[in-house]
């Protein structure tokens, strides 16, 4: 079959991420691709080419791609070539100096230009910028301010939004007096309220540039070469060079040439293509999607993976919908992030927090208890926490503080940047920051991406913020948000909510089946847990089993370990044991030579070193069913001695812990469930550090708390409700595992589901039942328990005759 | 498969293919020496080297698809045809060649050579 030929005239941001991206979906056995730029370089960073202009970068450094990249790619690069024309009925794209590629598919990604307002004395007689006039947006422009700026002494910035306090700063490093020239009343005004634009002026001021605030400029000076500017107000002042900053405008007019829908920028559909053309499709700032224009990276990663997504056929389907825009400034010494709306709406919710003395002002704006805007000026260590609740529209913890704060304690992050390269980060497997570093450097550029590579995170987990703020730092902004954080498992590009409704509408109901019908039959092995996990939630008695979809574990009930045996764990309900089975224990630990008895932080027993082979025969001897401590699923319910006994006891927790252990035993979850139950609020057993916890207290009654956890991370439970008596406290536990079963990511610990919801949230439906679910919950989860068979029945009955075998020999 | 094998190789019957369930592995021992053999779903044969290069791990217990092996204890992943790891720097697995009859017996080749007492470790 011929290829295909992708054209993509602007070889900047947009149009080489856009190649990326196709060819990492397999596009270069699709397409010919050819991509014409009229700057003379491969691709680079140009969010960089402030701190190359002030010396912090050097050219090289920001270098992404190189020429050689794109031929090792098979990509034709026209570097240093301008698209002049193009000819939509021949499907044609003109080069200058008359070079002619044609297309069956034309990406335009032009970018934008700096907007020069009209002030007089700019323009040489030539045309071009009088000498001493610059603007900041290539590499090339970078290098003439820099060459230029060693002659001078003094230097006016026009313009006192993002860009233009980035060269500004940049100037100052280079040893200039700086004055910057701003014509509203406040710095950054599109992203900052006056509060905030006051106390950066100040900081700004403090590290010496000079800010002049309501001031048009009028003119530039000087005959020949720039000596001043002046403003309207009369006023002017001397400099020897003026950078012009005063906004972009999409660079559209080859679009509109070829007769393409303009307005400010090139119009395009939620499937990126031009409105009058579907072989002609636009990203980045040259396009106008939904009647925006953007200014900055975030919105055209997200653009150029939709595109890609959609002309690779990888994801036709894909579509692009805007993006949510965070702003960020690098000024050295500077911190200042902001998300979203600046302007608050009738209605919305403000908390705010400003201490000007240390330059200090944060702000976050919230409706329908969602963040829909924020500003974090001089401290900005919660920037990256904010940016991932506003990007994903989480609901806000009702502690608002919590956004605004470091916690103090044990989570205190030490900021990042602070560590040396050779602090180890990830403990599990032994990850300096060095590593992670190395790794961005390297072009991993998402946390996934990152851990895949290093193995860093992929342990416990617990170091995985730590880790994506290495990366942000180490990342200059080039970060990309990785989709696949979404997907319920990394093979299959759906959410999990996504997922469940397409696998009930086609009736998918073994993980083969999910892999043929969406996956193109790739059975990923990272996904297939995952998968299993989530069809037998769904179909009950009707999942498919598939054994190759099961970890090791729960294909032999037992759980593996470094040495290739196993350990068992009967279940002990509630931790209460009869004389005759600790017996039985023994005799079985003696029988089969265990290497070691140990009493499990689980109140039960467990039995180490156990071959493969002789698993059946150790469960029949002991004669008790699986404590699943092997598997995704409701694991334990410790005990205390409770009221029958203990002198403070208020409440039967044993009895208690008993009935839970009967009801939900072998219920899968997405990840391990571990319950207590206490007889008084002393807690003997730890229920309130557990996923699900039910303490004793006064009246008889009991509280029954959430997302508790005493593992990787300490969390004290978020209390759900009271309940009266024990039938009240299982129906509250079980609805909650079964939403818990239903709504969880795949391998997402109770705490920390929890914690994404708000107990507010769901008290409201799991408690007060207003989605009307509660009934169906109910029967749900009481249909899985009935359900249950005890696994060490395959002693008896095992699914293959191999089953357990470890080592086959020769027939 | 046959056609590019060692001049020196043997082939070892192990079998029906139903001694392995579909998307596993069995470790076989054959002599001295052991080695992991699997089954993917697609009914596709592969071999490779028994244990772990990593900490020593039963390879066959790992989970396999689209075409890669995950070892059971660490996750290392490995390429099931060429037994490469996915991670630089990590050692990669011998693989030998298998395939199955047409009585549905699975046939491993076998470089008597150089095979003995390599795969043990
Ligand atoms: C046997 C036991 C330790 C002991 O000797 O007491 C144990 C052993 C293991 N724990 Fe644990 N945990 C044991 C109680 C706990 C507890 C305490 C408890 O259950 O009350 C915790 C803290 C509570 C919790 O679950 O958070 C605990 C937190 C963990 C974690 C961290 C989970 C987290 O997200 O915070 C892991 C890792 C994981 O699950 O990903 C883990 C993982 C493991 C694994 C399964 C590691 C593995 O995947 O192989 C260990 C298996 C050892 C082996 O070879 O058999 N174990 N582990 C305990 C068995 C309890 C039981 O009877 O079922
Ligand atoms: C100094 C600076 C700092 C910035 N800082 C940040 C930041 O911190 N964070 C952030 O998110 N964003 C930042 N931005 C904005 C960001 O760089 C842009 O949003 C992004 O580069 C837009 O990508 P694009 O591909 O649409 O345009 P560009 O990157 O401008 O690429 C367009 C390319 O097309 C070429 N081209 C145009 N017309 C033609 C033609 N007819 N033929 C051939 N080639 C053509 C252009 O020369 C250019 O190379 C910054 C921008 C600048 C200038
Ligand atoms: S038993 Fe738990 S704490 Fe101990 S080494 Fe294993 S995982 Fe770590
Ligand atoms: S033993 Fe295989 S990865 Fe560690």
């Amino acid at each position: 079959m011929r290829k295909q030929r992708l054209v993509i005239i602007g070889n900047g941001m947009a149009g080489a991420r856009l190649i990326e991206e196709v060819l990492d979906r397999g596009g270069r056995d699709l397409f010919e691709i050819v991509v014409f730029g009229d700057e003379p370089y491969g691709n680079y960073n140009r969010i960089l080419l402030s701190s190359v202009l002030g010396g912090a970068h050097s050219a090289e450094d920001i270098l992404i791609n190189p020429p050689a990249w794109y031929q090792q790619n098979g990509v034709k690069l026209h570097a240093g070539l301008r698209a002049d024309a193009v000819d939509r009925g021949r499907k044609e794209v003109h080069g200058t100096g008359g070079i002619v590629e044609t297309y069956d598919k034309l990406v335009i990604a032009t970018g934008s230009r700096p907007f020069i307002p009209a002030i007089s004395g700019i323009y040489a007689d030539s045309g071009a910028f009088k000498r001493g006039v610059f603007v900041l947006r290539t590499l090339d422009d970078c290098r003439k301010i820099t060459s230029f700026a060693t002659t001078c002494r003094k230097a006016v910035v026009i313009g006192g939004g993002m860009l233009g306090l980035e060269a500004a700063q940049g100037l100052l490093d280079r040893g200039l007096e700086v004055h910057v020239v701003h014509k509203s009343p406040h710095l950054m005004n599109t992203q900052l309220d006056p509060p905030a634009s006051a106390i950066l002026k100040e900081t700004l001021k403090c590290m010496g540039l000079h800010i002049h605030l309501e001031k048009m400029t009028s003119a530039v000076l000087g005959q020949g070469r720039v000596a001043g500017v002046a403003f309207e107000d009369g006023s002017s002042l001397w400099c020897d060079m003026v950078i012009i900053a005063a906004g972009i405008k999409p660079n559209v007019d080859l679009a509109r040439q070829a007769g393409l829908a303009v307005e400010r920028g090139l119009v395009v559909n939620d499937e990126l293509s031009c409105l009058n053309d579907p072989a002609a499709f636009a990203i980045g700032e040259c396009s106008q999607h939904r009647g925006k224009t953007y200014g900055v990276l975030a919105p055209l990663w997200e653009q150029a993976r939709v595109l890609a997504d959609r002309l690779t056929g990888r994801n036709p389907s894909m579509a692009y919908r805007g993006s949510k825009v965070a702003t960020r400034l690098k000024v050295m010494g500077v911190d200042l992030v902001c998300l979203g709306e600046k302007d608050t709406g009738e209605g919305d919710e403000v908390v705010q927090y400003s201490e000007p003395s240390r330059g200090i002002y944060k702000k976050l704006l919230i409706r329908d208890n969602r963040l829909v805007g924020a500003i974090l000026l001089g401290d900005s260590a919660m920037g990256s926490a904010c940016q991932r609740v506003f990007d994903r529209e989480e609901r806000l913890p009702a502690d608002r503080a919590s956004l605004l704060f470091t916690p103090g304690g044990e989570t205190k992050v030490t900021s990042v940047a602070d560590l040396t390269d050779t602090t180890q980060v990830c403990n599990c497997n032994g990850i300096s920051k060095g590593d992670i570093v190395a790794a961005v450097k390297a072009g991993y550029r998402s946390l996934k991406a990152v851990c895949d590579a290093t193995r860093a995170g992929t342990g416990c987990g617990s170091c995985k913020p730590q880790v994506q703020a290495i990366v942000e730092l180490a990342a200059n902004g080039l970060i990309v948000d990785d989709p696949s954080a979404y997907y319920y498992v990394p093979g299959v590009p759906l959410s999990k909510s996504e997922l469940i409704k397409v696998c009930k509408e086609q009736g998918l109901r073994s993980v083969s089946a999910v892999f043929n019908a969406l996956a193109g039959g790739k059975d990923d092995p990272d996904s297939k847990m995952g998968l299993a996990s989530l069809l037998k939630t769904i179909w009950g008695e009707e999942y498919e089993d598939e054994r190759d979809a099961r970890f090791i574990n729960d294909r032999v009930h037992a759980n593996i370990q470094k040495d290739g045996t196993f350990s068992v764990v009967p279940r002990i309900y509630g931790g209460v044991v009869t004389p005759e089975q600790l017996r039985r224990i023994a005799s079985v630990a003696e029988k089969y030579d265990v290497r070691r008895v140990k009493i499990t932080g689980g109140q039960r027993i467990d039995l180490l070193g156990i071959p493969r082979e002789k698993l059946p025969e150790v469960w029949n001897d002991l004669g008790m069913p699986s404590g699943h401590a092997y598997t995704r699923a409701f694991r334990t319910c410790k005990t205390c001695v409770g009221s029958e006994f203990c002198r403070y006891g208020l409440g039967d927790s044993l009895g208690l812990g008993i009935k839970i252990e009967k009801m939900f035993q072998g219920i899968e979850t997405p990840h391990k469930l571990k319950l207590a139950t206490t007889g008084c609020p002393r807690n003997c057993s730890e229920a309130t550090t557990k996923d699900l916890g039910a303490v004793a207290i006064e009246g008889g009654k009991w509280e029954v708390y959430l997302g508790g956890a005493a593992g990787s991370r300490v969390r004290k439970g978020d209390l759900l409700c009271v309940a009266r008596v024990h039938d009240e406290v299982l129906m509250y536990m079980g609805r909650f595992i079964q939403y818990y079963r239903e709504h969880a990511r795949y391998q997402e610990r109770a705490y920390d589901f929890v914690e994404r919801l708000g107990i507010e949230k769901l008290s409201r439906i799991l408690v007060d039942d207003v989605e009307g679910i509660c009934q169906r919950l109910d029967a749900e989860i009481q249909a899985a328990g009935d359900a249950y068979v005890d696994p060490w029945q395959e002693a008896a009955n095992p699914e293959h005759p191999n089953q357990f075998a470890r080592v086959l020999t020769l027939v | 498969m046959v056609a590019t094998l060692p001049l020196a190789s043997r082939a070892y019957n192990l079998g029906q293919i139903t001694r392995i369930p579909p998307g596993e592995g069995r470790t076989f021992q054959i002599g001295h020496d052991a080695v992991a053999v699997f089954q993917t779903r697609g009914g596709e044969v592969f071999a490779t080297q028994a244990w772990c290069p990593h900490e020593a791990a039963p390879l066959a217990e790992g989970m396999i698809g689209a075409g890669k092996l995950v070892c059971p204890i660490h996750a290392c992943r490995f390429d099931l045809a060429t037994g490469q790891p996915e991670r630089n720097g990590g050692r990669p697995l011998k693989t030998y060649p298998v395939c199955l009859d047409e009585m549905g017996d699975i046939l491993l080749y076998l470089d008597d050579r150089r095979f003995s007492g390599l795969a043990a470790g």
